[in-house]
């Protein structure tokens, strides 16, 4: 009698064992779901707008006519010089917080102070932007505000990356180099980063690749909607891809959601390469890397 | 212009200008001093973060009262009379908030517990990068998705459906949302230790009792850590609310009607040639600052549990 108790009771567990894992899995079903069916509804709605005139036409009152020339245009100088701006500072901060700063309070300060711009929502860079670079260094809305605005925003991210690139490369390179009696500066600079290189520039587009998708920031600091010339200097005005989605997205003609969603599958494929060429750094370095 | 030049003054004896030792050293200084400046910038960016919202919004209160602000149940800046109530951009933020949570939580928190606790390594090899895909999508994407897909569906299912409404926007930011929690819940269950686990399996329990009964509550600081820091990303996303939310600051909590939250307003009256030093000007900051202030708590609170569960695990 006991014992078939037991056994009863134990299918019972096992029961629900099981009923809970097809839940739990049927959690990750659904989030793949939604991917799936947010990429079919953008392609069915945009691809058949992805042709030649697309890409080198202007902005136009009219959806057929419209194109993505400058937001594009716009969108790759912003990231170059937002990856110029941040990269050598997150290194250089990076490098001080590994070999520099000791277990002191202003490591333990400047720690602290970067996990915390990192949770900061990212409109807020943009009012920043606005009131500093837009208007106290009367930078006006220009691509070089835009540029410095996603630079303070993608900063944290990137020296997080960097250090976990640095801490990656075995201390026993370092040591040997010190031995040598080569100055801090020298193993930093001809030991640790050239071994640390991959997974920086890996760090480094992944982060950019964020700045290459953020929006909110750059409608703050002044991104324009319609603009009919590529920009020739970084003080020109500026467009760039996710503003010009934003826009088409929130015009109520079913026409100019389309080519929303043709410019979020240019958007998407930008994001895709840029990603893969981070994988393919880090695949590239990881093999050479093999201490 | 000058009539006398001052001679250089001798080398000082102790150093020698000229040896390579010395020159090392004072290029070592000089550099150590430019990474440390560089690593100032990060501090700089806090203070100019802060001061910049903060000046800005200490001349809004020089004209509208904190008393006003905190009360007065109407937001109108762009009317006459204006009215300077937070309280409906907050109640905007607080749905978002809640909603996106109740979508983000069991899904994340499911999708944690499958991966660390049942799913093969096959299959989490699979699983793991199409969740960094989700995470990885543009929020812009997410707010073409619900304003062209997500509304137009449940519009189908509640007729009276406002076009523009916080249903749609939550449960969009809800799904934005789950992958942040699932891969930090999961790590955090994953630092539980085998031994835990190993010790409740020779008892005879079943998954879901490990699970529910060991590992959550092991981890459990991690994972709210995680929950907390997934609605601070939920009250500071802009895109989704900005395109499908609305934008009639709506002292209200029927998720079916038009709102707007606090990232929605900022974008909103940003996007035009916002007249500097006008109330309205102002008045994206002072939002600005309340934004900031919120978020900051909650990352706070977030950090502070995380250490406390990376304590523990010793």
């Amino acid at each position: 009698m006991m014992h078939k108790e037991r056994t009863a009771r134990r299918a019972a567990r096992k029961r629900i064992d099981s009923i809970f894992q097809a839940l739990f899995l049927l959690a990750i079903v659904i989030a793949v779901l939604v991917l799936v069916i947010l990429l079919v509804d953008i392609f069915s709605e945009g691809a058949r707008w992805i042709r030649p005139d697309f890409f080198t036409n202007y902005a136009s009152r009219f959806y057929n006519q419209a194109g993505i020339l400058a937001p594009l245009v716009g969108s790759f100088y912003v990231i170059i010089l937002t990856a110029v701006i941040a990269l050598p500072v997150a290194v250089a901060t990076a490098v001080y917080l590994e070999f520099y700063a000791g277990n002191t309070w202003l490591n333990r300060v400047l720690q602290v102070n970067i996990a915390n711009l990192a949770g900061v929502p990212s409109i807020v860079y943009g009012l920043f932007g606005l009131a500093f670079f837009v208007r106290f260094l009367a930078l006006d809305r220009s691509i070089i505000s835009a540029a410095l605005t996603m630079a303070l925003l993608i900063l944290p991210v990137v020296i997080v990356n960097t250090q976990e690139a640095i801490k990656a490369v075995p201390p026993s390179l370092a040591h040997a180099a010190y031995a040598l009696g080569a100055s801090k500066w020298q193993v930093v600079s001809t030991v640790v980063l050239p071994a640390a290189v991959g997974g920086i520039l890996t760090g480094t587009i992944l982060a950019v690749s964020r700045a290459l998708g953020e929006t909110a920031p750059l409608i703050t600091v002044g991104a324009w909607v319609f603009i009919a010339s590529l920009p020739v200097s970084p003080m020109d005005s500026f467009t760039v891809l996710p503003v010009q989605i934003w826009y088409w997205s929130g015009q109520p003609q079913q026409g100019f959601r389309e080519i929303a969603a043709a410019a979020i599958i240019v958007l998407l494929v930008l994001l895709l390469s840029m990603n893969g060429i981070a994988v393919f750094l880090r695949n590239k370095y990881q093999k050479r890397a093999e201490w | 212009m000058s009539v006398t030049t001052t001679p250089t003054p001798p080398a000082t004896p102790t150093v020698q200008p000229n040896s390579r030792r010395a020159r090392q050293v004072v290029r070592e200084r000089i550099i150590a001093g430019l990474l440390l400046a560089s690593g100032l910038v990060s501090i700089v960016t806090t203070v100019g973060i802060v001061v910049s919202l903060f000046s800005e919004t200490a001349l809004f209160f020089g004209e509208v009262s904190f008393w006003e602000f905190l009360s007065d149940s109407k937001w109108t800046p762009a009317f006459d009379p204006a009215h300077y109530g937070i309280g409906p951009l907050l109640a905007g933020t607080l749905q978002i908030a809640v909603g996106s949570a109740l979508v983000a939580v069991p899904l994340g928190l499911a999708s944690a517990i499958y991966l660390s606790e049942y799913a093969p390594d096959k299959v989490r090899r699979v699983i793991k990068p199409i969740l960094e895909v989700l995470a990885g999508i543009p929020t812009v994407v997410y707010g073409f998705f619900a304003l062209t897909f997500v509304t137009p569906l449940l519009k189908k299912l509640i007729p009276d459906l406002d076009v523009f409404n916080a249903l749609s926007a939550f449960l969009t930011v809800g799904i934005m949302i789950t992958p942040m929690i699932s891969s930090m819940s999961e790590d955090a269950m994953l630092s539980v230790s085998r031994s835990l686990r190993e010790a409740a399996y020779a008892l005879g329990a079943t998954r879901f009792e490990v699970a529910t009964r060991v590992v959550l509550p092991a981890a459990f600081s991690g994972v709210v850590a995680s929950v907390i820091l997934a609605i601070s990303r939920a009250i500071g996303e802009t895109m989704i609310v900005a395109l499908a939310a609305g934008s009639t600051p709506k002292l209200t909590l029927n998720p079916l009607e038009s709102i707007q939250t606090m990232t929605g307003y900022i974008a909103q009256m940003s996007q035009g040639d916002l007249e500097h030093g006008t109330p309205g000007y102002r008045a994206i900051f002072a939002v600005g600052m309340t934004l900031f202030v919120i978020t900051l708590l909650m990352n706070l609170a977030a950090r502070w549990l995380t250490r406390r569960y990376q304590e523990g695990e010793e």
